[in-house]
């Protein structure tokens, strides 16, 4: 099931994998423009940074034109392009780029989705005075995602992942004024921060294993060949490989940033943000950069798996992901707050995204989160457009009725629900999901994940209804009018509904174009795999439980709109299941309690530690040099002064004393006078005698 | 010795004592003609009769005068109230007395190399004079200069006070 | 005092004790004439040294002595007008003839 992929080696590379270094850099460079704009030079801001993000992706498109070409011809080639940046005596760091059918597909969908944002971002922040800044930082983080995304150096790809952290931070905290903001913002950096560690501990060790930096590079990369082979036999402790054990670490840096398990606490709090910010980094691109990381890993990961069987790490990668998908959607039955239950939505699709990988290899995986940037994407686009219309307004339970309102927006939004729920057949989300649920089934090492995946599956359609029921139906239970956003909001999600429909035509199990092409093998229209029994069964299967939780979902929420004090229709029947679920299962106070707490209080007894004792010894030295240079301002005074001040005295006394010879009495000068002869004589008769 | 050099040795020292031990001004300065008198004997005795001679007539005649003059003109004659020795006249004293201890000790170190009885020298007022415009003229020029600078200055030292004081 | 061993060093003597009075005169009297009779008494000391000197000399025919002689008493004439007219001078200005006194020149 899972294909080898073969890459015939290339000669040189063409002119756009030389200048593929450009898609990155434009938007990068943008951003430092626009950090030294002015706040109201706005029509520039957002001029520079849909122009170079509208470059970057003309750019892309270039690119994933060429390997499509390649592939159609019947030879991809991953072109890399590497150079060395510094050198310690016999080992390097490389830097470098790839271009191969991963990479192009994750450029052309990260440039594409990020261009719509950026286009509904100039009417949703239209009135936010600091809209140079949001745009300054939007496009370095779309330089730094597509970075990542070219990245043939691990190092590298961890400086961009790093960046990508940044400039979550600093849009989350994007009115920091808030404080919740604030404090989101460093939630988020600081969780992404702990997956980081284990991620940059796996990079030294795969260095120090292999030699080198570099994914692939003519054969002598840490993913090619013999340097991946002899990770294998390496010992990496716990009775895993080497392999296992840096693959697990990478792992644990995806994590991080794709929200799972139990680091996924940060991505509802991000919600703080701006809604295309959640849009784009916390939907569609940034939270996908682990599973990104994780197929670009692969071969890593894959290696020493028996054929029909699977490694350890991948194992984890599967259960992991699982445990989330289910665990986040329970927590989204019981949210009121619009963007929080699709975050946690998102929370749960990542999961779907890894148990693809985990258990279907990279196409799977990798098909789902196409699919899901597109719809999600849209759902926040919408969401943002009803938060827009309501008036800033972001509690479910104060909406209602929109259907008639904002017509455009409830078309849309509902366009991208039905997909998020995996609709059958006309919707992309019902063909990735299924993918996900077909490789779960046939999965013969691991067997739990299908059946969380199933009830997760259910669990999605449930909320999804809930939500749609409350936001759309009904009547309008907020305040002032609701009104339908202006075109330039309402376009971008029109285009990705259409996207979100589309899409699926590629990876149906008839003409398996998308993983034929990530694969590099052939793809053939072939309708007869929708005959296969198994297959049918589970398409059957899949779509029972979409309309059950559909059903379910409608009947108990349905056109009723309960007055915002009201109870939940769920809370009122099983208040024991209620109240857990809306309080996120308790997962943020067990950290509080034990990681934030221990660390209060080791920060406290660090803070008593520097204060008392370097600060003791601090002040002590102080306070020996300021009697050092009491001691010497008393040896200065008393010995220096005094001995000087006692001189000039003394010879001003012995001045005075001289002067009373000058007494102007005649007598004693002849006194001297006589004296002084006196001697002289004697001296001269003395010294002349015989 | 000839017992007249121990008189006339007397007078000469016991005017000299006198002159510096009296009170009254006037009986000092009459103390002291006694020496000069005594000092020109002396001279008289060495076979100098032209300096014995001179030595009458100018410190006796002209010295003594002068100074009984001056302590006429600045009333000397009265006695002044802290007494006519300074408060501290044991130090000139023992100052004097070194000078005398060492040229004593100088004199009667020295008393071997010292001539015996010699002849009297024949000295004429003719050998004088030759000598003066001899050998001795320039001396005897500048003494005129000189006699005539101190005659002037003396005029003007008096004579300036009367203009001041007029 | 019994045989000098020359005439000379009687006059010698005779001439240094003369010295010796005048000078303590001249140090330790207050007034100012009496320290001039003091100056006065030392040169006609010197003044028979110089005789004496003469005298038991070797070349007594020089003159050397006498001359010298009659020019000190020539130029002690001229000093002791000059003297005793500043004395009077400075009597007329100050009021006092007491050396004690006349102390402007103080440094």
């Amino acid at each position: 099931m899972q294909a080898t992929m073969t890459f015939t080696p290339g000669s040189a590379p063409s002119v756009i994998v030389q200048n593929l270094w450009l898609i990155p850099a434009l938007p990068i460079v943008a951003s430092g423009v626009m950090a030294l704009l002015k706040q109201s030079r706005r029509k520039l801001a957002s001029g520079l940074a849909i122009g170079s993000l509208s470059v970057s992706l003309l750019l892309s498109l270039i690119a994933f034109a060429r390997v499509v070409g390649q592939w159609a011809a019947g030879s991809v080639t991953r072109e890399t392009i590497s150079f060395t940046w510094l050198q310690f005596g016999s080992a390097t760091v490389d830097l470098g780029w790839v271009l191969d059918p991963l990479a192009a597909i994750m450029l052309v969908m990260v440039s594409f989705v990020g261009l719509l944002i950026f286009i509904y971002s100039v009417g949703y922040m239209a009135h936010d005075e600091n809209f140079t800044r949001f745009f300054c930082f939007l496009s370095l983080f779309a330089g730094a995602m597509l970075g990542v995304v070219i990245s043939n150096s691990i190092l590298l790809l961890f400086m961009c992942w790093e960046l990508v952290g940044l400039t979550s931070y600093l849009l989350i905290g994007f009115w920091y004024q808030k404080p919740s903001a604030a404090a989101a913002a460093k939630k988020a950096l600081i969780t992404t921060r702990v997956g980081d560690i284990f991620f940059f501990l796996g990079i030294v060790w795969l260095f120090s294993q292999t030699g080198t930096l570099l994914f692939y590079n003519h054969g002598v990369g840490s993913l090619e060949g013999l340097n991946l082979a002899n990770l294998l036999p390496a010992h990496g402790g716990l009775g895993l490989s080497a392999a296992g054990a840096i693959g697990l670490l990478i792992f644990a840096g995806a994590v991080g940033k794709s929200g799972q398990l139990p680091l996924h606490v940060w991505l509802p709090d991000a919600m703080e943000g701006p809604t295309p910010v959640s849009a784009l980094i916390h939907a569609a691109t940034m939270v996908a950069a682990g599973v990104f990381l994780i197929a670009r890993v692969y071969p890593l990961m894959q290696i020493g798996a028996a054929p029909g069987g699977t490694t350890a790490s991948l194992t984890v990668v599967a259960w992991i992901g699982s445990v989330t998908a289910v665990f986040a959607a329970l927590i989204a039955v019981a949210q009121n707050d619009i963007k929080r239950i699709l975050a946690y939505s998102t929370v749960s699709q990542l999961g779907y995204m890894m148990a693809g990988l985990g258990l279907g290899g990279v196409a799977v995986g990798m098909f789902h989160l196409i699919t899901h940037a597109f719809f999600k994407a849209l759902l926040f686009l919408g969401a943002g457009s009803v938060i827009h219309g309501c008036h800033e307004e972001q509690d479910i339970r104060r909406m209602g009725g929109l259907r008639v309102d904002m017509p455009l927006t409830f078309a849309t939004y509902g366009i991208g629900m039905l997909a998020l729920c995996g609709f059958p057949i006309v919707f992309s989300g019902f063909w990735s999901k299924d993918g996900i649920l077909e490789a779960a089934k046939h999965s013969a090492a691991i067997k739990g994940p299908f059946f969380l995946l199933v009830f997760g599956a259910l669990l999605t359609a449930f909320y999804m209804t809930r939500q749609v029921c409350y936001v759309f139906f009904g009547y309008w239970r907020g305040h002032g009018t609701a009104h339908e956003s202006p075109r330039v909001m309402t376009t971008p999600l029109a285009i990705l509904a259409f996207f979100a429909m589309a899409l699926g035509a590629i990876g149906t199990p008839a003409w398996p174009w998308f993983h034929a092409f990530l694969e590099n093998r052939a793809a053939t229209l072939d309708m007869h795999a929708f005959g296969e029994l198994g297959f049918l069964a589970l398409l059957g299967t899949s779509s029972l439980v979409v309309f059950l939780g559909l059903g379910l979902g409608w009947w108990l929420y349905g056109n009723k709109s309960p007055k915002p004090e009201a109870p939940d229709a769920l809370e009122q029947s099983a208040p024991w299941l209620w109240t857990p679920l809306r309080d996120k299962l308790y997962l943020d106070e067990f950290y509080g309690a034990t990681f934030v707490a221990f660390y209060a209080w080791w920060a406290r007894v660090a803070d008593w530690f520097d204060r008392r004792i370097w600060g003791g010894i601090v002040s002590l030295v102080a306070w020996l040099f300021g009697l050092w240079a009491k001691l010497n301002r008393a040896l200065d005074v008393y010995w220096v002064d005094g001995s000087f001040d006692k001189t000039c005295e003394e010879l001003s006394n012995g001045g005075g004393l001289l002067a009373r010879v000058q007494s102007g009495l005649v007598q004693n000068y002849l006194r001297i006078l006589a004296v002084a002869v006196v001697a002289l004589a004697a001296i001269l008769l003395w010294s002349s005698r015989p | 010795m000839n017992p007249v050099f121990y008189i006339l040795a007397a007078l000469t020292i016991g005017g000299g004592l006198a002159a510096m031990l009296l009170k009254h001004l006037i009986h000092a300065a009459l103390a002291v003609t006694v020496a000069f008198a005594g000092l020109a004997l002396l001279f008289l005795q060495l076979d100098a009769q032209f300096a014995g001679f001179a030595q009458i007539l100018i410190y006796i005649g002209a010295v003594a005068i002068l100074i009984v003059f001056a302590i006429l003109l600045t009333h000397g004659a009265e006695l002044p109230k802290g007494g006519v020795f300074s408060k501290s006249w044991l130090v000139g004293l023992v100052i004097a007395a070194g000078v005398f201890a060492v040229l004593a000790w100088a004199i009667l170190q020295s008393i071997r190399a010292l001539p015996q009885q010699a002849a009297a020298p024949v000295v004429t007022v003719h050998d004088i004079g030759n000598a003066l415009v001899g050998r001795y003229v320039l001396p005897l020029e500048i003494v005129a200069l000189l006699l005539t600078a101190a005659t002037i200055g003396a005029v003007i030292v008096a004579m300036h006070e009367k203009a001041v004081q007029k | 005092m019994t045989g000098f061993a020359s005439p000379l060093t009687g006059y010698l003597l005779v001439a240094a004790l003369l010295f010796a009075i005048g000078l303590a005169g001249a140090l330790v009297r207050r007034n100012a004439i009496m320290v001039l009779i003091g100056i006065e008494l030392m040169l006609n000391a010197a003044n028979l040294n110089f005789i004496a000197f003469w005298r038991y000399g070797p070349h007594p025919e020089a003159l050397t002595g006498m001359m010298f002689a009659i020019f000190s008493i020539a130029v002690a004439a001229a000093e002791a007008a000059v003297g005793l007219g500043l004395v009077i001078a400075i009597y007329r200005h100050t009021g006092t003839t007491e050396l004690d006194k006349i102390n402007r020149m103080k440094g």
